[in-house]
């Protein structure tokens, strides 16, 4: 399955739902998992004589995205309907923008896997609504579809790229860039399996050098990266072996199904739609003046790529722990509640990227939703740094604030778990334990010298055996070196 | 200008109208003469003249973004064709 | 009772000549009795029109209640009133109850207006006749086998027929002026953007606007007063102060100039129409108005751009009506696709589906640039001749329609013989312009009635003009035979 004669080409469309409390253009709330139609009011419902009535919101966080990706803003954009019949889609028409959207040309750097860095063009960004949701099945007769409109309206922005990326790695980096950027500016809460970013992927190839585009198809409404990749791996493979058998890749929607790990054409959606967009009657033109840009731009919060740089400068983390924590936004802001609250900050970086990641992710749980808070793990991060418990301890702790026992101190006091430090009961514990132990110390005594550092394990064992684990470690293999000495 | 019956036929589909074989003939008959009642506007010059959309030259307004909508699903829906458990229902959606 | 006027009858209320009770039953037994000759009324809201006025004679015992309080009134059926059918004359929405009012409702709820009813119309707005009302065809008080003009033909012919002393209408290509025209009332639609189009249903909305009819200029401002007002619930409704379109009624129209556009003179006129306009506008001229010729020169684009751009706006304004969330919905539908295209295929007359095939067709891949962007740019071109014209003359008058009222079913099956009575009007909603007609003669024992188009907002002085008309003039108060 050699595939070297040729190249990818890949172009994505990313839908971002905006965290504005009301939908686009109605009044109605837009919060995750209401009770089905709860949260559709009459113009949502596209009942008679309805109008929308434009979110300020919306505007404002579309200009965010728009100055983060330092593109042209669309100081005059307007409204279009796109036509087309579904369901989900009550007015029979979605409300978008297509000649004069709110966001230009940007571009967005990523950062790849090898160290190199690679500009991605935005075409531009528009505004427009979300659609419902068709159900095909829940506590509802067989053979319908039941249909809820609480996502109906729900503020959109649709970012399209230019197609520059080359391969799954460029693609998935840059759909989390974008996350990232979306997510740090707080204009969407980013949470994927609730639907808040999606992708579609437009993916075509062509031989090794050529500057023409292949036909191109597009798969829709991924919101993994992990089926994302799969998705695009898939395709390229599919086009690539049906020309090289002699056929031609059909402009075509195609979906693709993680579970299944299944993809095929969308059904339907006959001769290629359409959508016979024209201005929106009902909506006049959005006008965002250079006042409210400014505004905006100043209290424009950091962004991914200046968080990174201020936590290697300010912080003194390495590149990569820059990266992973920077990259990410509720993580980040975390990390920082934590890394004052500890006064140490290269360990609480490890401990947030490396235990607590890992057991959030093992529980499936975000960061916003850690039983410990970010006071919580600085604080131990804080007894780890002035010794008061060992890193073995810590562990302990950790599980004990997880399971809600309180904080570090708390546990620490309960549990009795103080470290000993105190060098004069540490003497006492080393000698008690020489002393009990002659054996062991004779048979160090007559061992190679080069062989000696093997037989301390076992001196520790037992002193951290006899004070129940709370002799600091590196204090007491000071102690026992010293002991051990003075005995030769 | 008159109008093929294959347009109709696409203009039906277009817009989700049943149109009976029985009717197309006097369909296609009527659109014809209205298109060439509008096909006049095909002699006027308009170069550089901008499309109107909006009679009035006023600019969209903007909503504060606070909840202001409470639930009234039942009152919609006891006016609705056929739901059940708070949906509308329609036929099998295929994708 | 039913012969006088709303001025009139808001003073009686006023005085306790009578009450709201009286009034209100009143009408409510004209109705009863009367309206099958003419078709004109929908729904009849019996019941609650007489809690209203209940209530509103306690308001208005109480001293302060505002001018429309304990008026009976009609709502053409486009207006949505909650909890009670609203049908845009269409089999589509003949089981719709709306939970909401439109705004037009609501404002005349506050002022305790008192609701007897909805009139009928052409089906969701399209027609010049109200010959395509899934109810029935209105027929004209003047002469029952001709049309009342349409779309509010239940609305002018209500009026006409003095079943109500006024009632609300929609104006999208004439729809206002040309059944006051051939019922022989006065009617006004607003600069667009006047009247909120809140839960007004849709048919082509950069050019609908909600308005008046009563029977003379002076209610016609007593019920603007009411309908105007700014709604941030319509972002195409403009923030502009809304003036007491009564107080300037009595002003001098001494040296008003009064521009005629020699295109409305033209061939298709009948001469005895134009007759009476022109004796109207002779009388003006005897008030010491002045008359200057005046060019529109792109008149004749306007019933092509119109059917261009209106068709194009409603057939994607009609796409939600699709059997799913309210409304009619076809039985037993096998799929999907099934269910839009019987529902809609059974929903909707004849004169819709057409119009949505039209618009359809203007907006498509292929046929956008020709069709609607052209129309668009054409819009344009007539919006400045309107504009040019103002700069020299201050109104602008003419005949309402070609004709008095035609026969039921003598447009036949030439659709454009139809869209040609909408000659004179559809200009001015183009435009946005508001516009009004004032009875100024019969012709064959049929009314014919005056235009008049103001500048954008220029309502009072337009309701002025007509008033001083009508102070000077009869027509207004003729009464059709068998109206007694």
């Amino acid at each position: 399955m050699s595939h070297s004669g040729w190249e990818t080409v890949i172009g994505l469309e990313v839908h971002v739902q905006l965290a504005t409390k009301t939908k686009i253009f109605s009044a109605a709330s837009t919060s995750f998992g209401a009770e089905a139609n709860t949260q559709a009011c009459a113009i949502d419902l596209a009942m008679p004589g309805t109008l929308p009535v434009l979110n300020k919101q919306a505007v404002h966080y579309a200009v965010m995205f728009g100055l983060a990706i330092d593109a042209e803003i669309g100081k005059e954009s307007a409204f279009e309907r796109k036509n087309y019949f579904y369901p989900d889609s009550p007015k029979g028409y979605q409300t978008t923008q297509l000649e004069k959207p709110i966001v230009g040309r940007g571009n967005v750097e990523i950062k790849l896997a090898d160290g190199s860095t690679k500009n991605v063009r935005i075409h531009h960004a528009h505004l427009e609504e979300d659609a419902g949701k068709s159900l095909h099945e829940g506590g509802f007769r067989h053979g319908v579809s039941g249909i809820d409109l609480n996502r109906a309206g729900t503020p959109l922005i649709e970012i399209v790229s230019e197609p520059d990326m080359s391969n799954a790695e460029e693609a998935i980096v840059f759909a989390k860039k974008l996350h990232s950027i979306v997510t740090s500016i707080g204009i969407c809460d980013g949470e994927m399996s609730q639907g808040s970013m999606r992708f579609d992927v437009n993916v075509s190839v062509r031989p090794k050098g050529s500057t023409e585009l292949g036909t191109r198809t597009e798969t829709k409404n991924l919101n993994s990266y992990k089926f994302m990749e799969e998705a695009i791996v898939k395709e390229v493979e599919r086009q690539i072996d049906l020309i090289e058998d002699g056929g031609t890749v059909k402009q075509e929607t195609r979906l693709y199904n993680g579970d299944t790990k299944i993809a095929r054409p969308m059904r339907s959606k006959e001769e290629a739609n359409d959508y016979r967009y024209f201005p929106c009657p009902d909506l006049l033109p959005v006008i965002v003046s250079d006042e409210t840009i400014e505004e905006l731009r100043r209290n424009l919060p950091e962004l991914p790529d200046a968080r990174q740089a201020r936590f290697i400068e300010q912080y003194g983390l390495s590149d990569y722990d820059a990266a992973v924590i920077g990259s990410d936004a509720p993580m980040a802001a975390y990390f920082e509640i934590a890394a004052e609250k500890s006064s140490n900050a290269k360990l609480t970086a490890n401990w947030t990227m490396g235990e607590l990641a890992a057991r959030l992710n093992s529980q499936d749980l975000n960061i916003g939703k850690s039983p410990v808070s970010a006071e919580q793990l600085g604080g131990l991060v804080a007894r780890i740094a002035d010794n008061s418990i060992s890193g073995k301890m810590a562990k302990e702790v950790f599980d004990g604030m997880w399971a809600g026992e309180g904080s570090a101190d708390d546990i620490i006091e309960a549990r009795g778990l103080k470290q000993v430090s105190d060098t004069g009961a540490l003497e006492k514990i080393v000698v008690e334990v020489l002393t009990a132990n002659q054996a062991m110390v004779d048979d160090y005594i007559n061992t190679d010298e080069a062989k000696r550092k093997k037989k301390l394990g076992g001196f520790m064992g037992k002193i951290m055996q006899a004070s129940k684990g709370q002799a600091n470690p590196q204090q007491v293999n000071q102690i026992l070196a010293q002991k051990l000495n003075e005995l030769l | 200008m008159s109008i093929e019956r294959q347009e109709i036929e696409k203009l039906a589909t277009l817009s989700r109208i049943a149109i009976g074989e029985d009717t197309i003939t006097e369909v296609s008959q009527r659109l014809s003469s209205v298109l060439e009642l509008v096909d006049q506007l095909q002699a006027v010059n308009t170069d550089g003249v901008e499309a109107m959309s909006h009679p009035m030259k006023a600019t969209q307004r903007l909503r504060e973004d606070e909840v202001s909508e409470i639930n009234q699903r039942e009152a919609f829906q006891a006016i609705a064709p056929d739901t059940e458990e708070g949906l509308f229902l329609v036929p099998k959606v295929i994708e | 009772m039913h012969n006088l006027t709303i001025a009139e009858l808001v003073k009686g209320l006023q005085g306790k000549e009578f009450s709201s009770v009286e009034l209100t039953q009143h009408f409510l037994a004209r109705i009863a009795k009367l309206d099958a000759n003419y078709n004109a009324v929908i729904t009849v809201t019996a019941d609650q029109a007489l809690k209203a006025a209940a209530a509103a004679d306690k308001r208005l015992a109480a001293g302060n209640a505002p001018a429309l309080c304990g008026v009976p009134i009609l709502h053409k059926d486009i207006f949505c009133t909650n909890g009670v059918r609203t049908s845009c004359g269409s089999k589509m929405l003949d089981n719709f109850i709306p939970p909401y009012n439109a705004t037009v409702v609501e404002n005349f709820e506050q002022a305790g207006a008192v609701v007897m009813g909805k009139t009928n119309m052409d089906e969701f707005a399209m027609g010049s006749s109200n010959e395509t009302s899934f109810y029935g065809p209105v027929k004209n008080p003047w002469a029952s086998d001709s049309v009342p003009g349409g779309s509010s033909g239940g609305s002018a012919a209500a009026v006409a027929a003095r079943l109500a002393p006024g009632a609300t209408a929609t104006d999208t290509g004439g729809s206002i002026r040309q059944p006051a025209a051939l019922c022989g009332i006065t009617g006004l639609k607003p600069t667009y953007g006047r009247v909120s189009r809140w839960g007004m249903i849709a048919f082509a909305s950069s050019l609908d606007q909600g308005g008046p009819m009563a029977r003379t200029a002076e209610d016609c401002a007593i019920l603007l007063n009411c309908m105007a007002s700014y709604d941030d619930k319509d972002s195409t409704c403009i923030d502009r102060e809304v003036p007491d379109y009564g107080a300037t009624l009595g002003d001098s129209i001494k040296g008003l100039k009064i521009g005629v556009p020699r295109e409305y003179f033209s061939a298709g006129l009948d001469p005895d129409t134009e007759k009476a306009v022109r004796a109207a506008l002779a009388e003006y001229q005897a008030q010491g108005a002045e008359l200057i010729e005046i060019s529109l020169p792109n008149t004749g684009l306007s019933v092509p751009a119109y059917y261009v751009i209106a068709p194009a706006e409603a057939s994607t304004n009609l796409t939600r009506f699709d059997g799913v969330r309210y409304g009619y919905r076809c039985e037993d539908p096998k799929d999907l696709n099934d269910l839009y295209t019987r529902t809609r295929a059974e929903g909707f007359g004849d004169e819709v589906k057409h119009r949505i095939l039209i618009g359809t067709y203007c907006l498509s891949a292929g046929y956008y640039d020709a069709y609607y962007g052209k129309a668009q740019q054409v819009r344009q071109l007539i919006q400045k001749d309107f504009e040019k014209a103002f700069e020299q003359v201050d109104v602008i008058m003419g005949p309402t329609t070609p004709s008095p009222a035609f026969k039921f079913g003598s447009k036949g099956d030439d659709p454009v013989a139809m869209y040609l009575e909408d000659i004179y009007t559809v200009a001015t909603n183009l435009a946005g312009l508001p516009g009004m007609s004032v009875p100024c003669g019969l012709v064959d024992n049929k009314p014919v009635g005056l235009q008049i188009i103001g500048n954008y907002f220029d309502e009072a002085r337009m309701l002025n003009i007509a008033h001083q008309y009508q102070q000077a003039t009869q027509w207004h108060s003729l009464t059709p035979e068998g109206v007694a």
